[in-house]
Order: C-alpha cells, then structure tokens, then sequence
C-alpha cells in the first residue's frame, strides 16, 4: 500500500523586542544566568504583568505579512501547568481568541536542479498567537538549576494547518517563515539561540484516503535540517510500523539530530488539563484599523514578491534572484547598485554581488554593512566595463583592490594602469599575425571548424599587449585574419 | 494633645504636628508603646520593625522643620496588611508559606504612603492569603478584638482593624476581596473603605482574586479615610487593571458634597439571618438620614441569591492561579526530602498551605477543569455581569445603598468552625466586589453586649466624593467614633 504524510508545524519565534512580554526588564540572550529578572519574571508576591505594546506590534506586522485576519481585541489567558521553568506556574497565552487567524505561507520546493525555479505552493496557517516564554533547566548530576533570563521574552506560536505531505515541504515552509520574520524585522530566526523552534505533528494515511491518522508529535527538532530529517526519520517509522502491522500511537517522541533516532516522550493519557481562563490582570487591548493600517505601512515586500519582481523589473535570471532577494539587506543592496549603474546594466551589477562581493565577504569574514565595497563602486565598476574603459579581467583585480582599499574603481584602474590603451589597429594586428605564425597548430585547427581553438591564439596577443587590448577586438581582427589566410 | 494620643484622628494629629506641639517622633513613640501594651492581648500584627519606624519619623520631623512637610499624612503612623509589599520588611500573607520571606519592592500603595510622608508602621495579622472573615486562618495564631478579646476583629484584613482599635496605630490599610475591609470594620468599630476596582493600584499585592482584590483604608473617621484614600488612589502603570482618572480632593469635597441625597434600601439585604439588633442600628441610621431630607427608596437587587455562589467559584478560580507560584522552587516554604520536584511542589504546599487555603484551590482548579468551565466560571461570569446590572439599575434611581456591613456583631474565636457559616458573614459585602462598586462601613452603634455595629454604604463607581459625603453626614451626627475599647 502506498502512504501519504500529513504535516503540521508549531512553530515559537521569540519576537525581537527591548523589554520582556509583561515587564520593563531587558529581553536577551547569554547574558550570566538569572540577571534579566525583576519581581514580574520571578513571580514575586504581588507582581503583575503589563503589555508590550511593541510585541503586540510586532504579531501584528508578522500576521498582515502572512495574510492573517487580524483580531479586533487582544485577549489574554492563563494556561496553568506545574514546571519550574514557569515562575507563576502558569503562562500567559492565548487561547479561543488568537491574534491572528488564518494567513499562508508561500514554499518553494526544490527544483529539478539549482539553477531551476522549483514548484511554489502557498501552506494555510491556522493561527498565530501572542505568549510568554519560559525559563531554561539545566540538569546538572543530581542538581537541576533554573535560569529565568528568556523566562517573559515575547513568543509568537505559528501553527500550520496540517498541509505538508513530504519532509522537503516542511524545510521549505520553515526557510520561507523564517525569512519572512527576518524581513519584517520581527525575529533574529536564530535556531541556536532558539530564537526558533519547531514541532512537528506527523501522521501518515493510505494515498486517497481523506481522514488524518494518528498523529505524533516530534520536538526537538533543533536546526532546519534536523526538522527536514526528523520528519523524514518520522514518517519512514510510521509507515515501517504499518508495514509491519502495528499500530501508531499518539504520543510526542522526541528527535535526536544527531543519531538522527527518537524516542517516545510522553503519550496521550499524560496530556494536561490546562485549565485555560482570561487573565485578570490584563485588560483586552482593541486593535483598530488606525494601528493596524500603521503596522502594514511598515511592512516589507517579502522576498517571493521580491524575486518575481526583480526577474520582471531587471530582467534578471533565477540564478541571481534566488541569491539575491533571501538577505533583505543584500536584495537591497542590488537595488541600490542597479540603481546607480543605470538601465540595462543590473544583470552586470547582479552578477558582481552575487559571484564576486559575497565570495569576498566570506573569504574576508565581513558583512554588507562592513565591507568597503559600497553600492556605488560596484555601479561604477560595472559602467567601467559596460564603457570599454577596462576589461574584464582587469575589472577582477580593480575588485580586488576595491575590497581592499575602498578607493573608487576608476582611481584603481588608473593607478594600476589597467584602463585599455587607446586601441593601434596597426600594432594589434601585428600582434595576431605572430600569434597565428607562432602558433600553426590552433590556427589549423580553428580553421577545420575547432571554434574553441581561437582561445590559444589570444593569449599570446593579450600577453603581447599587456592585458591593456580590447578582447572584442583581438577576437574580431584574429577571426579576419584567420579567415584571409 | 490629650495623653491618648494613640487615639487621635489624623486630622486632629496633622494639626498638632504642623503647630509643632507635637513630633512624628513622639507621635510614632506613643503608638510604638501602645502596640507593646496590647499585643499579649490584641496580636494584631506580625512583625513591626521599630527602628525603621522611628527613623522615618524623625525624617519627617526634620521635613518638617525646613518647612518641606509633605501633608496631612506626614509624620502620621499606618500599619500596612500583611499582604502589600514593603520593601525589606516580611511580606508573609500570614502564611507559613511565606513565613520567611521579605520583599525586595514596595507596593504601588506603599510608594505613595511613602511619598506623603506617613511613617509606615509594622505588617499586620490577617486571614492567610486574606482567605476568611475572621482573621482565624493565620498561620500565625488569630487576632483579637480590642471590643472583647474572646471575639474575632473579622477578616481577613483583622489585624488591621483591630490595630486600630487598639490604638496600635492612627490609620491602616487592608485589602478587600469580598469585604475583608469593610466587614472587619464593622466589627471593631471603624471606618473601612473599599474603593472602586481600578481607584487604587494592585502592583504589590498578593493576589487573592485578582479580578476583587482592592487596597482600601481603615481609619477613625470619614475625613481621615478621605486622606489616606487621596493619598493612595490614582493610575499606576504596573497594574493593567488601574483606571486612568483624575483624582479629586476627597477631604475638600467633603466640605461641597453636602445632599440631601436619594438613599436605596435593598430589600433583599434585610432578609432572614440578619441579626434583629443590627437591622435596627441600621434602621436607625437609614431614620437619620431621612430626617436629614434624605429620599429613601426600597430597591431591588434581584440577583442577589447568586453573590455568594458566584463569588466562590469566580475569587477561588482566580486563586488556584495565582496561588500556583508558591511552590518552593524560587522562594518561600520548601518541603525537605522530596524525592523528584513533583513531590517537591506536593510537600511544600503541603506544608505551607493551610487548610483555607487548600480548601480554595481545589475549589478554583475544580471549577476550571476541562469539562466544567463552561458549567461553573463561565456561567459565573455571566452571572456577575447581572450582580453589576442590579447595582447599576438601582444607581438609576439613588445616589447610593444603604445596608447592614455584617448579618451578625463580633462572634466568639472558634465559633464558627464551619467553613459555610463563615462564608455567610460575607453576604452583604460580596455583591460589592462583584459589581467593582465602592463601598464603605461607618460605625453606628453598639450591641447590648458592647459590640460594635457597622452600616455600609455602596456608592457609584468612582464616586467616592459623594458616598465619604454621605458616611461623614451621619458620623458627623453621632459620636460613635469618639468611643474607644477599655483595653
């Protein structure tokens, strides 16, 4: 029998803000344990939490980015469960009123090859709401120890209808609500600091069939890729277990990334009663549309639109799209460059980003923000070239310094002597004619229809010229002489 | 100054000290006596820290001196409930939970007593987690009444009541959840004001029910209840569920809100069980205020019958919530060689909990659970909107209700071992919370046996003005708030 996965993720993003959820203590990670608390964040007798307004602000923006229906109020409730992470012993959450209700996430599946636009599929989302994380445990020999420092840091709960049929769906959705937070600046997406965090609830059905199986739910799940092989692991177990005639029991296993094994947590019957009811101490906040229609003001085009524009407006191919528009910040960058250089020379500046600058920003271990290669040199670099001023090959050294130096493209190419010499046709064809006598072989073989032999003929030209001829040039007065003979 | 100095009103105190014929100091050294003299008998509190008094005393002196008193309150001695925060005294909800534990901030109300210069003066008894009506449920053994030590002074808020009697100190603060203010008021022959919810700050109060919880004073008279509820009202940004009002001169407004008023008797709080010597104290009182030309109407508050029910399963929700941080893990009572942390959390609250409180919680998680919210917090919910709606209609027609503070005087310590009996004593103030009305008790008279009797006027939310008018017309006339226990 054939099976199909169904596939939900619950993803947490810890929401990029000053303060803590309910309190004017400093949000942060890896900071000496137990320093960002006050009398809120430890459950002190008496303490009671107040609004982020700015995390509030921030959902918002990360539901009109997904296409979220927005709620007209903010209502809060308690979720009560007994964990030492939990100071109050309860969380502040939401419950039958989230934030944010429906929306999508648009995935790109991997395409028949990297340089080939995959499939695009949009994946429902079910809600999003606004809650407080909790403490960190650190299980120690016989000793447990608390550390309160990410307990109240704003949390957003993004749950996925269950949509996703395959593991590669499930790396794509994460990679595109990742970028997405990114790009509205809600979220750093750190997975280490767990600024990220993914479950997965997993159940397989026979292909046609229509009701979802039993579901497992599967943490842990620390990077993309472990999510990616987690599921995979997953859905490889469950249906091994039909297979074999068993049956799947609901429960939450737990993945090890690094066996790439798991194992079974808890099952159902030990579920919680959470004994959800409205906060007391937080009055609903109304959310009108003069708040909203401020939030979306500010929201930035996401990276697909991006793509789709950038092919369209500059005529760029998937190659250099799918580089560019991931890094909001890089995407921005291009846009200045392009910018700059002027029409029909975007694809050149493009090309420049992509194969050159960031091969330098990773050899060098720098970043946009800290290279001296500013939008400007490379728009002039590329007008250089587009002008015939310098030539290709000379353009890589006169990057080279630029990265080093940060001195404008023109001022290099001019103290490196690497502008193209005002072209003698008399000294060029010269050079050709030797290069053709020099070398009998290529010339006979180019002749004989061998095109890629005329490449043995050049280098001795441009050796000749000192890398300052035109290769336009030297190409069409070597094909002409070729041809004469 | 007469030598029971101790039995001063504040504004008669506040006069003396701004004509230098007395000092904070000395003021302070009186009440710091008298505490010593009544506690073997009275235990109206559980810890005071002296000189931490007298310095803050001798600090308002010397305001006082260079001519920067701060007011009314500068220099005056109040003793603040056991369960609003004082930063480095015990803050212990006279709970063995939280018996060694100090606070490391000051409640918002604490802050602003601070600001108006008052000497703050030890932590005082109560019912533990101001969970009862008789101050019983300490874990540190029950106050009793200056008016007859075999009796309870109410609760939960009784140390505070009864310090005042006593003499212990000039003004206190409680808090009132379902009329841990006013009852115990009414039962040692004070003033005790419950504001509206949201007039006062919550931020450094130990939540009980957070959705009741209010801070109120307790005081000699009206006018000094106007003082120290001017002194601790107003928007705190701590507490989400603080209004953002402007707060009037209570003490001037005495003075210009003067009637005659249209007063409502609410048929249904003079029903079966009230005490016959109550509802005639009472009905003396509702006589005054008609002679004063006062209209005086009979209304209905149908829903009525539902206050106690409702509040039980709303105030003891909440409290299975906000209860659920004490567990020893980072604070407070921790039970010794528990096996696992769950065992950890079973023991100390175990342990640290009494059976008041136990008994609560397990109410409110009952109520919560899956299955049964609908049934008992939800239709609750709904219900308390119809208690508001009753309060609400009736203010159509009155100014303000007039009722009995508590169906029965001052009973013996002990006698009321059953917990129902107990909760009956709340009947008449219960509806009050529900509604988030103001609400005060004034003294007005004395059983046969010398008990103190309270009446309680409810008035519209956030019109304290006038209902502290309508108290202070009837006080004014009666000198009950002259008369002191012999102690």
């Amino acid at each position: 029998m054939n099976y199909e996965a169904v596939i939900g993720l619950e993803v947490h993003v810890q929401i990029k803000t000053q303060s803590k959820m309910f309190t004017r203590v400093a949000a942060g990670y890896g900071h000496e344990p137990n320093t960002l608390t006050d009398p809120v964040v430890l459950a002190l007798p008496g303490a009671l939490p107040v609004m982020n307004h700015a995390a509030l602000d921030a959902i918002i923006k990360a539901g009109l980015l997904l296409g979220c229906e927005i709620a007209p109020v903010c209502k809060w409730d308690r979720k009560n469960y007994f964990y030492p992470d939990s100071p109050k012993n309860y969380q502040i959450s939401q419950y039958d009123q989230p934030i944010c209700l429906g929306g999508s996430v648009e995935i790109e599946l991997p395409g028949a090859a990297r340089n080939l636009m995959g499939e695009h599929k949009n994946i429902p989302l079910t809600r999003i709401h606004l809650e407080e994380d909790v403490g960190k445990l650190n299980h120690e020999d016989h000793d447990s120890l608390v550390d309160y420092n990410r307990a109240g840091t704003p949390l957003m709960e993004i749950v996925s209808d269950p949509a996703m049929h395959t593991a590669d769906e499930a790396y794509a959705y994460l990679t595109s609500l990742r970028a997405t937070m990114i790009y509205g600046g809600i979220s750093d997406c750190d997975m280490e600091k767990g600024q990220l965090r993914c479950d997965a609830n997993i159940s397989i059905r026979p292909v046609g069939e229509t009701k979802l199986g039993t579901k497992v739910e599967l943490k842990n799940l620390n990077s993309i890729s472990f999510v990616r092989d987690g599921i995979a692991h997953e859905i490889k177990r469950q249906i091994g277990l039909m297979e074999r005639g068993g049956t799947i029991v609901q429960e939450t296993r737990d993945y090890d990334g690094q066996t790439g094994t798991s194992q079974s947590l808890r099952s159902k019957e030990m579920a919680h009663d959470y004994r959800y009811f409205p906060d007391p101490d937080l009055m609903p906040v109304r959310v009108d549309e003069p708040w909203k229609a401020r939030l979306r003001a500010e929201c930035p085009e996401l990276p697909f639109v991006k793509q789709r524009r950038f092919a369209e407006q500059y005529q760029l191919p998937y190659t250099l799209t799918s580089v560019l528009v991931w890094d909001r910040e890089l995407a921005d960058y291009f846009e200045e460059t392009a910018q700059l250089a002027g029409p029909g020379k975007a694809q050149a500046a493009g090309n420049w980003i992509v194969n050159d600058l960031l091969r330098e920003l990773t050899a060098a271990n720098l970043t946009l923000a800290t290279s001296r290669v500013r939008p400007a040199h490379i728009a002039g670099l590329v007008k250089l070239v587009e002008a015939g001023t310098i030539f290709t090959n000379a353009a890589k050294e006169v990057f080279i310094e630029m990265a080093a130096t940060g001195d404008q493209p023109d001022v290099i190419a001019e103290r490196k002597g690497l502008k193209a010499a005002p072209t003698d046709t008399n000294e060029l064809e010269q050079w050709c004619r030797d290069a053709i006598a020099g070398n009998a072989k290529s010339a006979a073989e180019f002749r004989a229809g061998k095109e890629g032999a005329i490449n043995a003929l050049k280098g001795p030209v441009m050796k000749a010229a000192k890398g300052k001829a035109n290769p336009k040039l030297v190409d069409e007065t070597l094909r002409r002489l070729l041809a004469e003979a | 100054m007469s030598s029971e100095l101790f039995y001063q009103p504040i504004t008669a105190l506040a006069a003396a000290l701004a004509e230098k014929k007395l000092t904070a100091v000395e003021l302070t050294q009186a009440v710091i006596a008298r505490t010593k003299a009544t506690e073997p008998r009275i235990h109206a509190f559980n810890s005071h820290d002296e000189a931490d008094a007298l310095a803050q005393a001798a600090a308002s002196d010397a305001r006082r001196a260079a001519g920067q008193s701060l007011g009314a309150l500068d220099g005056i001695p109040i003793a603040l409930k056991d369960v609003i925060a004082v930063r480095n005294q015990p803050l212990t909800a006279s709970s063995k939970m939280l018996a060694n534990f100090v606070s490391p901030y000051d409640a918002g109300v604490t802050e602003k007593l601070r600001k108006a210069g008052a000497v703050l003066w030890g932590r005082l008894n109560c019912d533990e987690f101001a969970m009862g009506s008789s101050t019983e449920n300490s874990a540190f053994g029950p106050t009793s009444n200056p008016w007859d030590t075999t009796r309870v002074p109410g609760g939960s808020s009784g140390g505070s009541s009864a310090a005042l009697a006593a003499g212990s100190a000039i003004a206190t603060l409680g808090s009132d959840t379902g009329g841990s203010i006013r009852q115990p008021a009414a039962l040692c022959g004070v003033v005790g004001l419950k504001p509206t919810y949201g007039l006062v700050s919550r931020y450094g109060l130990i939540a009980f029910a957070s959705s009741l919880d209010q801070i109120g004073p307790f005081a000699r008279t009206v006018e000094d209840a106007a003082i120290v509820l001017g002194a601790i009202a107003g928007h705190d940004e701590r507490d989400s569920t603080s209004f953002k009002t402007e707060i009037p001169d209570y003490r001037a407004a005495l003075a210009t809100n003067r009637g005659p008023w249209k007063l409502g008797i609410p048929k249904e709080y003079f029903a079966e069980g009230l005490d016959p010597e109550i509802a005639q104290a009472v009905e003396q009182a509702i006589a005054f205020y008609k002679a004063q030309g006062c209209e005086i109407r009979e209304v209905s508050l149908p829903h009525t019958q539902y206050c106690l029910d409702t509040y039980y399963v709303i105030a003891t929700a909440e409290a299975s919530s906000n209860l659920a941080r004490y567990d020893g893990i980072r604070y407070g009572h921790r039970a010794a060689g528990a096996k696992d942390v769950v065992d950890l959390y079973y023991q100390s609250r175990a342990e640290g909990f009494g059976a008041e409180v136990k008994r609560r919680i397990i109410l409110g998680t009952y109520v919560l659970s899956s299955g049964y919210y609908d049934a008992y917090y939800l239709r609750a919910q709904k219900v308390r909107t119809l208690i508001r709606q009753d309060f609400l209609n009736a203010f159509k027609e009155v100014d303000a209700l007039i009722t009995p503070t508590s169906p029965v005087p001052a009973f013996k310590l002990g006698e009321k071992a059953d917990p129902l009996a107990l909760y009956l004593c709340d009947i008449y103030t219960i509806g009050v919370n529900l509604a988030g009305l103001p609400a005060i008790s004034v003294p007005c008279g004395f059983t046969k046996s010398g008990l103190p009797i309270g009446t309680q006027i409810i008035g519209q939310p956030f019109r304290e003005s006038s209902l502290l008018a309508i108290a202070r017309a009837y006080e004014q006339a009666h000198s009950w708030s002259t008369k002191h226990p012999i102690l």
